[in-house]
C-alpha cells in the first residue's frame, strides 16, 4: 500500500505538479494566440516574443524595485512589475497594429499575408530585446522558493518520497486561473467582450450590428499583451527568463491552441494542459515509479524514459502534426488555420 | 411617394451591371416581394436597397430621406433591418446573445423589444439559453429574423427566408411576417418560393435580368396568365 502511495507521490512530484504549472503558462500564450486569431483572422507568430519583451520590462522593473529595496516577501518581487510589463507588451502590440498591421488589414490582405508579417515582427522584436537586455539566462524569482518541501511532506507523511511545490508553480497556477476566470467574464458578460466573440463568430453580421471592427482589434491587441506578459513573467518566475526559450514556446502554444481548436479560448486552456501534461509525462523516466508497483524480479533494467527530455519540443510538433492531420479543426471544433 | 422608393437603381459588383433601372418599393404595414427566375438580380436589388452593391444611377429613398450613399450600418440606424440568407447568425452565441448583439447598438432599455420578439417566437424564448447553432434551420431563421427585429427596424429586409426549410416551416414563417406586418412594419423580401411568397404579397415585382418585368399586386400577379406561364410554372 505505502509503495503505491510512494509511485503516486513520485508521478505527482515530478510529472503532475510541473505539469500543471508548465500547463497553464501555455494555456496563457494559446489564449492569447487564439483571440488574436479569432479577431484578426491570422497567426501571430510574434506571440512568443512579445511574452519575451513583456518579461523583459517586468525584470528590469523587478531589478529597480530590488535596488530600491522594494518587495512583498515572501511573494516574488517580479509580481509587481509585472503590471510594467502588461503594459510595456500592450503598447509593442499596439505599435505593431499601428506600423505594420493594420495597413494589411486595410487592404484587406489575405491571412498568409499578415502571418508573414508578424514573423517580421518577430525578428524585429527579438533584435529588440536582445538589444536591451541580452540573450542570456537571467533568474526572475526572488522570495521564499517553496510552500510544500519534500522533507516536510516526507516527515509528516512518513513516505520514502516526497512531494515539493514550489512558490512560483502555486502562483502560476493562481494567476492563470484569475487571469482565465476574469477573461471569460469579460467575454461572457460584458458588451465588449460580446461584441468580440460575435466578430469572431460572424464578421460580416456583427458589422450589420454597428460593432466597431476598429474598437474589437483594439481589445484583441489589449488582451493578447496582457495574457502575453503574464505568460511569460509567470514562466520566468517558475523557470528563467532567457529570450530564445520564449520564442522556442511559440511551437507547444501553438500545438496547444490548434488541438483545443484555434479561435475557442476554452480549446486553448485544456489544449495548454494537454501538450504540457504529455511533455512532462513522455519525458519522465518511469524507472523508479514501475520499481515501487512491480514485484521486484521485474524491475527494469533501463531508465523506462520514452523520449529525452531534449526532444521535448518534438512532442508539441507530433501532437501539432497529428491534430492538423486527423482533426484539423480541433476539439472543440475551432477554425482551420489557413 | 412610397415610404421605400427605389427608383432607377443601376450597378453590380464592379463589374457589368447586375440591375438596370430597377425601381423597388414599399409601404409600412404591407409585404412587398421580389421574385423571378435564378440570376434575375433579386438578392442583388435587395443589397443595393441596403447599400451592400454599389450603385452608379438611381436612388434609394426611405421615408423622404435620401440614403443612397449611406453605409449599411448607417442604414441600420436609419430603421432598416436586414436578414441576410446565409450565416444569418451567430452560431457559437446563444439565442439570448444573439438578440442582444441585434440591439448593440440601441442605447438604453431594450427588454421591452426581446419580450416582443419572444412572443412572436415562443420557441425562441425556451431556447434562450441554448446556442444558435445548434437550432434547426427553421428555428435557427426565427433567430435571425428577431435579431433584425432588435434593432426595432421601420423596414425588414428578408433575403429568401424560407430558403432550404421544409413546406411546414415555410407556412409557419409566412403566418409571423403576416404578424409582424401587422405591426406596421414595411416587409420587403426575395423570395425563391415565388406563388407562395405572391399569395401574401401586397405588392409583387417580377425582375427579369436584373429589370422590372412586371409590378402589381400579389394577387393580380397570381392572375396574370403571363406571370404564371413564364414564372409559377403553369
Amino acid at each position: 500500500m505505502t509503495d503505491v502511495a510512494n509511485a503516486i507521490v513520485l508521478l505527482t512530484n515530478f510529472v503532475i505538479v510541473p505539469g500543471v504549472a508548465y500547463g497553464s503558462q501555455l494555456a496563457l500564450g494559446a489564449l492569447g494566440v487564439t483571440l488574436v486569431f479569432g479577431i484578426l483572422r491570422f497567426a501571430n507568430f510574434a506571440h512568443g516574443d512579445v511574452m519575451a519583451f513583456g518579461t523583459m520590462v517586468a525584470l528590469l522593473t523587478t531589478w529597480w524595485f530590488q535596488g530600491m529595496g522594494v518587495g512583498i516577501a515572501p511573494l516574488p518581487t517580479a509580481l509587481i512589475a509585472l503590471p510594467f510589463g502588461i503594459v510595456a507588451a500592450v503598447a509593442f502590440n499596439l505599435s505593431a497594429d499601428r506600423v505594420v498591421f493594420r495597413f494589411y488589414r486595410r487592404r484587406k490582405s489575405p491571412p498568409v499575408i499578415l502571418l508573414i508579417a508578424s514573423v517580421g515582427v518577430m525578428f524585429a522584436l527579438q533584435g529588440i530585446v536582445r538589444f536591451i537586455i541580452g540573450p542570456d539566462d537571467r533568474r526572475l524569482a526572488d522570495g521564499a522558493r517553496f510552500i510544500i518541501k519534500a522533507s516536510e511532506f516526507k516527515a509528516a507523511t512518513g513516505l520514502k518520497e516526497g512531494l515539493a511545490i514550489k512558490l512560483s508553480q502555486g502562483l502560476t497556477v493562481v494567476v492563470t486561473a484569475i487571469a482565465v476566470t476574469a477573461l471569460f467574464w469579460f467575454l461572457h458578460r460584458t458588451r465588449a467582450g460580446k461584441a468580440m466573440r460575435a466578430y469572431s463568430d460572424n464578421e460580416d453580421l456583427a458589422l450589420l450590428s454597428g460593432v466597431s471592427p476598429d474598437r474589437v482589434v483594439l481589445y484583441a491587441w489589449l488582451i493578447a499583451g496582457t495574457l502575453a506578459a503574464v505568460a511569460g513573467t509567470m514562466y520566468g518566475i517558475d523557470k528563467s527568463f532567457k529570450p530564445f526559450t520564449y520564442f522556442q514556446l511559440l511551437l507547444p502554444i501553438f500545438a496547444s491552441a490548434i488541438l483545443g481548436g484555434i479561435g475557442h479560448p476554452i480549446g486553448a486552456v485544456v489544449g495548454g494542459f494537454i501538450v504540457a501534461l504529455s511533455e512532462t509525462a513522455v519525458t519522465y523516466a518511469y524507472k523508479k515509479f514501475l520499481r515501487y508497483l512491480l514485484p521486484e524480479s521485474w524491475e527494469p533494467s533501463g531508465l523506462m524514459q520514452l523520449l529525452s527530455t531534449d526532444y521535448k519540443l518534438a512532442i508539441s510538433f507530433v501532437i501539432l502534426v497529428v491534430v492538423l492531420l486527423v482533426r484539423p479543426t480541433g476539439i472543440f471544433r475551432g477554425r482551420v488555420l489557413s | 411617394m412610397s415610404f421605400l422608393a427605389s427608383e432607377g437603381m443601376t450597378g453590380g459588383y464592379g463589374g457589368a451591371d447586375i440591375i438596370r433601372r430597377c425601381t423597388i418599393e414599399a409601404e409600412q404595414g404591407e409585404v412587398a416581394v421580389i421574385v423571378g427566375p435564378n440570376g434575375a438580380g433579386k438578392s442583388t436589388a435587395m443589397k443595393a436597397i441596403f447599400g451592400m452593391v454599389m450603385l452608379r444611377e438611381g436612388a434609394v429613398v426611405l421615408d423622404g430621406e435620401d440614403i443612397t450613399r449611406l453605409s449599411p450600418q448607417e442604414r441600420v440606424r436609419k430603421g432598416m433591418g436586414f436578414v441576410p440568407q446565409e450565416r444569418n447568425v451567430f452560431t457559437t452565441m446563444t439565442v439570448q446573445e444573439n438578440l442582444e448583439m441585434g440591439a448593440y447598438i440601441r442605447e438604453g432599455g431594450t427588454a421591452d423589444t426581446m419580450a416582443r420578439v419572444f412572443d412572436l417566437f415562443p420557441i425562441l424564448k425556451e431556447r434562450r439559453r441554448q446556442l444558435a447553432g445548434e437550432l434547426s434551420g427553421g428555428q435557427r431563421q426565427q433567430v435571425a429574423i428577431g435579431r433584425a427585429l432588435m434593432t426595432e427596424p421601420r423596414l425588414l429586409m428578408l433575403d429568401e427566408p424560407t430558403a432550404g426549410v421544409s413546406p411546414v416551416v415555410m407556412d409557419d414563417l409566412f403566418d409571423r411576417i403576416l404578424e409582424i406586418r401587422a405591426t406596421g412594419i414595411a416587409i420587403l423580401m426575395v423570395e425563391q418560393n415565388a406563388a407562395q411568397a405572391l399569395t401574401i404579397a401586397d405588392r409583387g415585382f417580377v425582375l427579369v435580368t436584373g429589370q422590372n418585368r412586371h409590378t402589381d399586386t400579389g394577387a393580380a400577379l397570381l392572375a396574370d396568365p403571363e406571370v404564371r406561364r413564364s414564372f409559377l410554372g403553369g
